[in-house]
């Protein structure tokens, strides 16, 4: 870890303390001075024995996209999951499944976390590589029909970025996004 | 009063009924589905929503803040921590290419260039090669190269 100024580092680190706190309150289940005191001391502890690089970027929550990104991701993960079900029971089972990659456009590495997470959960996708430097993201698909669906497939985690970025991401994030577009229409 | 609470009772029981179905196919997924790969698929995303219904049936029907703010705590915990798993083992079946190839349509992870298409160096030494027109020539050549290397050094 690089030498850093303490109070830029508390900054950093105090996102982790505070979560770190409310999960063992909520552990305990009650609130009292006693379980945030020891909760302080725990969290602490557990930082100066096992610590992580800063989370770097910072991010703004916009409320009206953050509700459109949580309520398709809800539909989303209802849907993936009938649509497995469906596969795991049904007589068509998984016969035909692909891995295709995907240009990113986001350079965030905390944006790239939640798009890989949110891959992972929806609808017959899963993350199997995350080209950091390239921001090339590869995904197997449970099942595809022909080749025109895989393309509709990889639209579909564009897609799922922009609703992300829109809803994380700083002014650059989004600028970045539409630029990503630009180039990805000159280079095709 | 009472018809409010039989009213969530009734969802509370849909919830963990359908919560456990949705474990069951995840089950009866990881049977059925024929690779490691899709296996996965079949045992995050039934099994993720179906967790998560049995929390919200918990919620409705047990009282008590305590309880309801530790099913959040659980549920939190499956939505990051599920995908992370999947992810690792799914990307240790790839590169040891434990990968039913003919059931993909495509796949482009391994036809971006820039690595020998012949030996990866991760993979289970009983793995057939990947591309066999290949393998058999190199292969020859890299015996022809061990033989003259032997030659030398005696």
């Amino acid at each position: 870890m690089s030498v850093e100024p303490a109070g830029s580092r508390l900054r950093h680190q105090l996102p982790l303390l505070v979560w770190l706190v409310v999960v063992w309150i909520l552990l305990w289940g009650t609130w009292s001075w006693a379980n945030v005191v020891s909760g302080v001391t725990v969290a602490l502890v557990v930082m100066l024995l096992l610590p992580l690089p800063p989370v770097v970027g910072a991010t703004r929550v916009r409320p009206l996209p953050l509700l459109l990104f949580v309520g398709h991701f809800l539909v989303d993960l209802v849907v993936s999951g009938a649509q497995v079900a469906w596969r795991a029971l049904g007589p068509g089972g998984a016969q035909q499944g692909a891995i295709v990659r995907v240009q990113l456009r986001v350079d965030s590495d905390l944006l790239l976390t939640v798009v890989a997470e949110t891959l992972s959960l929806v609808p017959g996708s899963l993350v199997l590589d995350l080209d950091r430097e390239s921001r090339l993201i590869s995904i197997h698909l449970l099942h595809v029909d022909d080749l025109a669906d895989v393309e509709r497939q990889k639209a579909d985690v564009l897609a799922t970025e922009e609703r992300i970025v829109r809803a994380f991401g700083t002014a650059e994030d989004i600028a970045s996004l539409e630029t990503g577009r630009l180039t990805g229409r000159t280079t095709r | 009063m009472s018809v409010l609470a039989s009213v969530a009772d009734v969802v509370a029981a849909g919830c963990l009924l359908a919560g456990a179905f949705l474990c069951l196919t995840a089950g009866v997924g990881l049977v059925r589905f024929p690779d490691v790969l899709s296996r996965m698929h079949a045992g995050t995303k039934p099994q993720v929503l179906g967790v998560l219904l049995v929390m919200v049936g918990g919620a409705i029907r047990l009282h008590g803040l305590a309880a309801t703010w530790m099913l959040l705590l659980v549920a939190a915990f499956q939505l990051i921590t599920a995908p992370v798993s999947a992810h690792m083992i799914s990307r240790v079946a790839y590169r040891r290419r434990h990968v039913r190839r003919d059931l993909l349509l495509v796949d482009e992870l391994s036809d971006a260039g820039g690595r020998d298409s012949v030996y990866r160096g991760d993979e289970p030494a009983d793995a057939p090669p990947e591309h066999p027109a290949q393998a058999l020539p190199e292969s020859r050549r890299e015996d022809q190269e061990e033989r003259e290397n032997g030659s030398q050094s005696s």
